[in-house]
């Protein structure tokens, strides 16, 4: 089975330019090298720090950032060699939701002509059943047909992603981008919006490249997660193998960062020193030797290549096979928080039981 | 070490705050007590527009008025009344004994001074410093707060230095002259994750030598869990439930803490759906008779739509404001 996207040695450098005369006096290299595969109907998460390349790669997939050099194909097709018309076609098949909903959306156009624009130039829907067609990309993200007439100041954080997020879905796409999509949410809407997202996916088949920095959410929603440090990639994994044994020392110190909400675990002790170097003049070598605890001569000489361990790529000179996994626990269903949690939903089906919408 | 049968450092009792012009007031801190003692940091969490940033500014009397207003309550510092003490003396409580935080710290110090300056100003008018002594005690401040080459940072300005950098700088500038409370307005919030746990080890290790008492204000339990002596959860301005952290964590008692605790994402826990609070927080112009939280909790019945809930004790130091705590029959 050849995979919907695969992405081969995707690069893209920006040229830095001074003066009067606008010279190049140097490269940022957002993105070098990076190669994944994604497939029909799954999770490839991206994580890492700001400045890692993470929404570079997200852009440059849909050709929003014209990537320097490297292969992409989608169902087969070249997506670089495609011209602004036949790319335009392809945006039916590949669709991005954004970081932030109030600036993604056209404050002056209501949520019908937010939807139907793609819907009629994608001739996906025609104007006899374009009402019909709204109405159930509505549906599919959990607004209703009267929020239709509105415009997207008059939402809710929460609800302007859905409308995000039926934007994207209109076309009824194979793949969609998600770049940080919850991230600017509160956290009970987070939760409901990472739900939302698993509903579509288990129902359409849409396959997900979600980019964030949040390793929680993408522990929950990630079928594979790829880890990015200035520009490269540096491990790429199934989600439970990642989270289990992190080969990759640089991982291995972002789960260890994620604070845990249980104060039984402990304080979580900064395993990494310093900040992440400039993209502009990345250090020689392996780029996080200098961050790095186990940093030797090698890695401040020679960068590593991705090699494969096991299931795991990762790019690290002293990566071995683990020989310790993480323990990670079902949810105790005889916690307080779990038992009472039972009762509140509970007493919500109850709720909807006598009281019928 | 202090313990809390100290006086605190400061307490806030039944603090209203209203903003508004005309008829169209809505209170965004509704009858908000607590109290923070030295040596011992005080969370408080909760979602967007709960009344947790205006809590904050509130203690230092920052809430602007008009639009503003306070409204009752009383906010004690040190057994100073501060919401009648005159300006000239809350201003020089202000970057003295009370140190600020706050979230994004690219616009909370002055892009066209250079870092050193801004924390030699306030050296010179706190600690009443010499030029060359305060320049000293900056650097040694720098270091203090693991900046590197700390001799060639004073002279950098804001924007040279990273993100991670520029919250280290305002710690410094927070510790300068000593406080006896330092509130943090969500420190770590526009941080990545391996600089926020370096940044909430440098505050705690602070607080361990200095004695500080830390008011933390985030919307991460995660970062209360870590960090946090004591928990006060708010909801549409009004605290909901308060207790010592490991009470709240392992005997969350109202429905909205449950809610909350239960929508995080768990990076040591696997769960195959997230649990959701439906709704979402009411808008604060909304008139609401009895619980804030009534229009989104399964529990609720007619009395909870038409009588607030008073916080109640329910175990040592546990308050929680809900007609159906306990919710389940028998209290493990």
């Amino acid at each position: 089975m050849s995979a919907l996207l695969e992405v081969e040695g995707l690069t893209k450098h920006f040229p830095v330019r001074r003066g009067l005369l606008r010279r190049v006096v140097g490269t940022v290299q957002a993105v070098t090298d990076v190669s994944f595969t994604v497939n029909a109907g799954e999770t490839l998460a991206i994580v890492g720090e700001s400045g890692c390349g993470k929404s570079t790669t997200g852009r440059a997939l849909l050709r929003l950032i014209e990537p320097t050099s490297g292969t992409m194909r989608l169902d087969g097709t070249d997506l670089m060699t495609l011209s602004r018309a036949d790319l335009r076609q392809m945006r039916k098949r590949m669709q991005i939701i954004f970081q932030d909903p109030y600036g993604s959306l056209n404050p002056r156009m209501t949520v019908r002509e937010v939807l139907s624009e793609p819907l009629l130039l994608h001739g996906v829907a025609t104007q006899a059943n374009l009402q019909a067609k709204v109405a159930e990309v509505l549906g599919l993200c959990g607004l209703s047909s009267f929020h239709a007439e509105r415009y997207p100041h008059e939402f809710s954080g929460g609800q302007r992603q859905r409308v995000g997020i039926a934007r994207a879905l209109a076309t009824r796409p194979r793949l969609i981008v998600c770049d940080e999509p919850v991230s600017a949410l509160d956290v009970s809407v987070q939760a409901q919006i990472v739900n939302l997202l698993q509903d579509i996916q288990k129902q359409l088949g849409v396959a997900y490249v979600f980019i964030s920095h949040d390793l929680a959410v993408v522990r929950h929603i990630a079928t594979r997660v790829a880890v990015m440090y200035l520009g490269r990639m540096v491990e790429e994994a199934p989600s439970a193998e990642l989270f289990a044994a992190p080969l990759h020392p640089y991982t291995r110190s972002l789960i260890a960062a994620a604070p845990r909400p249980d104060p039984s675990a402990g304080r979580v002790h900064a395993s990494v020193e310093g900040d992440l170097p400039s993209a502009m003049n990345p250090p020689t070598g392996c780029a996080f030797h200098p961050r790095c605890p186990l940093a030797v001569d090698r890695c401040r000489a020679e960068r590593p290549e991705l090699r494969t361990i096991g299931d795991t790529r990762v790019a690290c000179h002293l990566a071995e096979p683990a020989t310790m996994r993480a323990q990670t626990r079902p949810l105790d269903a005889n916690t307080p928080l779990a038992r009472r949690l039972a009762v509140l939903a509970a007493a919500r089906t109850r709720n909807k039981e006598t009281t019928p919408a | 070490m202090m313990t809390p049968a100290d006086p605190p450092i400061l307490s806030v009792e039944d603090l209203r705050v209203e903003f508004g012009v005309d008829r169209n007031v809505f209170r965004a801190v509704d009858g908000v007590s607590f109290s923070v003692h030295r040596g011992r940091t005080l969370g408080i969490v909760g979602e967007s527009g709960c009344g947790k940033s205006v809590t904050s500014l509130a203690i230092m009397r920052l809430v602007s008025a008009p639009p503003g207003r306070y409204a009752g309550g009383r906010i004690t510092f040190d057994g100073q009344d501060l919401l009648t003490l005159p300006d000239a003396q809350m201003r020089a409580l202000r970057g003295g004994r009370m140190g600020m935080i706050f979230q994004e710290p690219m616009t909370s110090l002055n892009p066209v001074y250079t870092c050193g300056a801004q924390i030699i100003e306030s050296l010179k008018v706190h600690a009443n410093l010499s030029a060359q002594a305060a320049r000293e005690r900056a650097i040694e401040l720098f270091d203090l707060v693991g900046l590197p080459s700390p001799s060639k940072r004073v002279d950098d300005y804001p924007h040279q230095l990273s993100g991670g950098q520029r919250q280290r700088v305002m710690i410094a500038l927070a510790l300068a002259n000593d406080p006896d409370l330092l509130i943090a307005d969500e420190p770590t919030t526009a941080l990545d994750v391996t600089i926020q746990a370096q940044i909430l080890e440098l505050m705690k290790d602070l607080q361990d030598r200095t004695g500080t008492a830390i008011l933390l204000i985030t919307h991460d339990l995660g970062v209360v869990a870590e960090t946090c002596d004591e928990v006060v959860v708010m909801y549409a301005g009004t605290v909901v439930e308060q207790a010592p952290t490991a009470a709240l964590f392992a005997d969350p008692q109202h429905p909205y803490t449950i809610g909350l605790m239960a929508a995080v994402p768990r990076i040591d826990v696997d769960a195959d759906r997230l649990a959701t609070i439906e709704g979402s927080v009411p808008p604060p112009w909304a008139v609401l008779k009895g619980c804030r939280f009534a229009s989104r909790c399964p529990l609720a019945d007619d009395r909870c739509k038409t009588q607030p809930p008073p916080l109640r004790a329910i175990a040592d130091a546990h308050r929680v404001a809900c007609w159906h705590a306990p919710i389940e029959g028998a209290r493990p």
